[in-house]
């Protein structure tokens, strides 16, 4: 494992600004997997770390294939999670709203192209992504639709789903997308959680990684096979809102599946406790985003269902 | 003459509150079903104060002569009234830039639900003066920018606006979630100003603009009164983005100003200094990289490697607006 810095900038007052990466092995630029690229996101740094840990075993035992490297950057912003921001400290840029980056242009440009410079020649990227919204997803591998997308290749997770979305305009700013763009197979992991660490799926992911990395040969391992995996579209995606404002309280957790008519969550006036609005399943399915905030404000799409059949 | 607050959209907050956008619509009596529309927008950006001003000063120079009113006028003051009300750029509690949800979505959350409550509001007004304030780092000379697709469209209109600069920029996907992108596209001619900085009203600066906006209205048959005259201003069709120098902060920092914005200035002049207050190194002087006119300039003093500190129209761009008063475009609506 060699520990190296990717990019830094020097700071005024602060420790200066730097983006470090794990490189295992040596060779031809296999795969780069990372992290965390808001404050916030402090499960996709966790998960990384767990990557880091078992790759540096996998490493000692000789288990990467000769001629092949993996990256991992488990951290591309350091500065706003220490700072509890979710963007950049002094303007509050979201790095990933940067990519490709300009390395003549404002920070967040230069920071967004000195990662870019480092990582865009590697054939495989994955990026442990969270969603703008806050709650808790089932675990998935997410794709655009840029029209250079591998489903075959995503589905060698072994994730729950692989769940393709057509870029709206800003996405074509961000990492994933550019990836693509610059012909790197580019996937984003979703676990359960972003502001909390939830073991257990951050181990799914990391276990998703190397399960995808011994697929192509690019490590020796022997995890579970996971699961079939099944490819929706987020325009797939039933969306269910809140019609009223208030406390949100819900009765379900994100990955379980539900009949039509199972009573999802409540939305209570904060100040009296009567109920506002009970909000049940609209389908059979399985609940794939649970808001995890206990505000809801009116119209928000607070769970996401998928559709199944033999749901008992 | 019709004055009344009229409420644009509106939603349920979760404790006690309601999350409420609201106008102020100037009609003339005889406005009839047909009568021309301006909309004054502002605050999209809750850190940007300087169309505070000029909300203010359009509704008190109509009403100082209401007979002039031949059409609606339409204000909006606070777009995202939650952000001004609590210094938040974006929208409080959702860290969203507002002007990146347009053209909004009825069945979507409540922030596309409001943008999309706000464009249907909108929606058939002959004209939109969206003003910005820049943002609470940089001072912008008062001017308005096109995407080059609404040039020919926008461009005589921007004429009219009483502003020092217009610029025409490349067009980028991003942009197709403004607010004045979303309008342009269903045939409101939207003007997007910028002037002045964050957090800071400018009082010359909003009576130029609104000088401007009643040349514009004037122009439209919106208003009879008279108007000042218009200055003329400088034009740059910067389709491929090479009529602009950019001066990006080479090191992190504390930035001094040495030049105000709408300066010329000659190459090598000194613009400004970067100081390490801790180390004491000497300051690292910043320079114009080449002749021109200096339209932006840095306010806040903290700088990071890259923080933008001013950009330089080129001074041959600047001298074909100036030597021939003719910007290539006809003057007239």
């Amino acid at each position: 494992m060699e520990r190296k810095i990717l990019y830094k900038v020097d700071a005024l007052y602060r420790d200066d600004f730097r983006v470090t990466g794990f490189q295992f092995g040596q060779g031809e630029k296999s795969i780069c997997i990372i992290g965390s690229m808001r404050g916030n996101e402090y499960q996709q740094i966790y998960a990384c770390s767990q990557l880091v840990r078992k790759l540096k075993v996998l490493e000692e035992k000789g288990r990467i294939t000769k001629g092949k490297s993996i990256l991992v950057i488990p951290c591309a912003n350091p500065y706003s999670v220490n700072t509890k921001k979710r963007f950049w400290t002094i303007d509050n840029t979201d790095i990933n709203r940067m990519f490709p980056g300009y390395d003549l242009g404002e920070t967040t440009q230069r920071i967004a192209g000195g990662i870019f410079e480092q990582i865009k020649d590697y054939r495989f990227g994955v990026q442990f992504a969270s969603f703008y919204m806050p709650g808790n997803f089932v675990p998935q591998v997410r794709m655009m639709k840029t029209g250079l997308e591998n489903v075959e290749l995503a589905r060698q997770f072994g994730l729950p789903y692989v769940v393709l979305h057509h870029p709206r305009p800003f996405d074509t700013t961000t990492l994933n997308y550019n990836w693509q763009i610059w012909e790197t197979d580019a996937f984003s992991i979703y676990t359960t959680s972003t502001g909390e660490i939830e073991r257990g799926s951050a181990a799914q992911a990391v276990d998703a990684v190397l399960h995808f990395l011994s697929k192509q040969e690019i490590i020796r391992y022997r995890g579970h096979e996971g699961y079939q995996s099944r490819v929706v579209e987020t325009r797939d995606f039933v969306n269910i809102r809140t019609e009223r404002a208030g406390f949100f309280e819900s009765r379900v957790k994100a990955g379980e599946r539900v009949l039509a008519g199972t009573v999802l969550a409540a939305v209570t006036d904060p100040y009296t406790g009567e109920i506002r609005q009970i909000i049940t399943a609209p389908i059979d399915g399985t609940v794939a985003f649970v808001h995890n905030e206990t505000l809801a404000y009116q119209n928000t799409a607070v769970f996401k269902l998928i559709a199944e059949e033999d749901v008992l | 003459m019709i004055d009344e607050i009229i409420e644009v959209a509106g939603a349920e907050l979760p404790v006690d509150e309601r999350l409420v956008i609201r106008k102020r619509r100037l009609a003339s009596e005889r406005a009839g079903a047909g009568a021309k529309r301006i909309c004054v927008v502002t605050g999209i950006h809750g850190d940007e104060l300087e169309g505070q001003y000029v909300c203010h000063e359009v509704a008190r120079r109509i009403r100082e002569n209401p007979s002039a009113l031949k059409g609606i006028v339409d204000i909006y003051p606070a777009m995202n009234p939650i952000g001004i009300d609590s210094i938040t750029r974006g929208i409080p509690a959702f860290d969203l830039d507002m002007n990146r949800i347009f053209p909004g979505n009825r069945e979507g959350d409540m922030n596309e639900y409001m943008a999309s409550e706000i464009i249907r509001d909108c929606k058939g007004a002959e004209l939109c003066v969206d003003i910005h304030a820049s943002n609470i780092f940089l001072t912008e000379v008062p001017q308005i920018r096109i995407n080059q697709l609404h040039q020919d469209v926008l461009v005589p209109y921007a004429r009219r606006a009483n502003v020092d600069f217009i610029w025409v920029h490349g067009s980028s996907t991003v942009l197709e979630s403004t607010f004045a992108y979303s309008l342009n596209d269903i045939g409101v001619k939207t003007l997007v100003v910028e002037m002045g900085v964050g957090m800071r009203v400018t009082r010359e600066y909003g009576e130029q603009l609104t000088d401007g906006i009643f040349s514009l209205m004037k122009a439209a048959g919106i208003w009879s009164g008279s108007v000042p005259e218009v200055r003329e201003p400088v034009i740059s069709y910067d389709q491929r983005g090479e009529d602009v120098h950019y001066l990006n902060a080479p090191v992190s920092g504390i930035y001094v100003k040495e030049k105000a914005h709408g300066s010329l200035v000659r190459e090598g002049d000194y613009i400004g200094s970067i100081l390490d207050p801790l180390r004491g190194k000497d300051a690292v002087k910043i320079t114009a990289p080449a002749d021109g006119w200096l339209f932006t300039t840095r306010e806040y003093p903290v700088v990071d490697a890259g923080s933008l500190m001013g950009r330089i129209l080129k001074q041959e761009v600047y001298d074909r607006c100036k030597e021939n008063g003719e910007n290539g475009t006809e003057n007239t609506i």
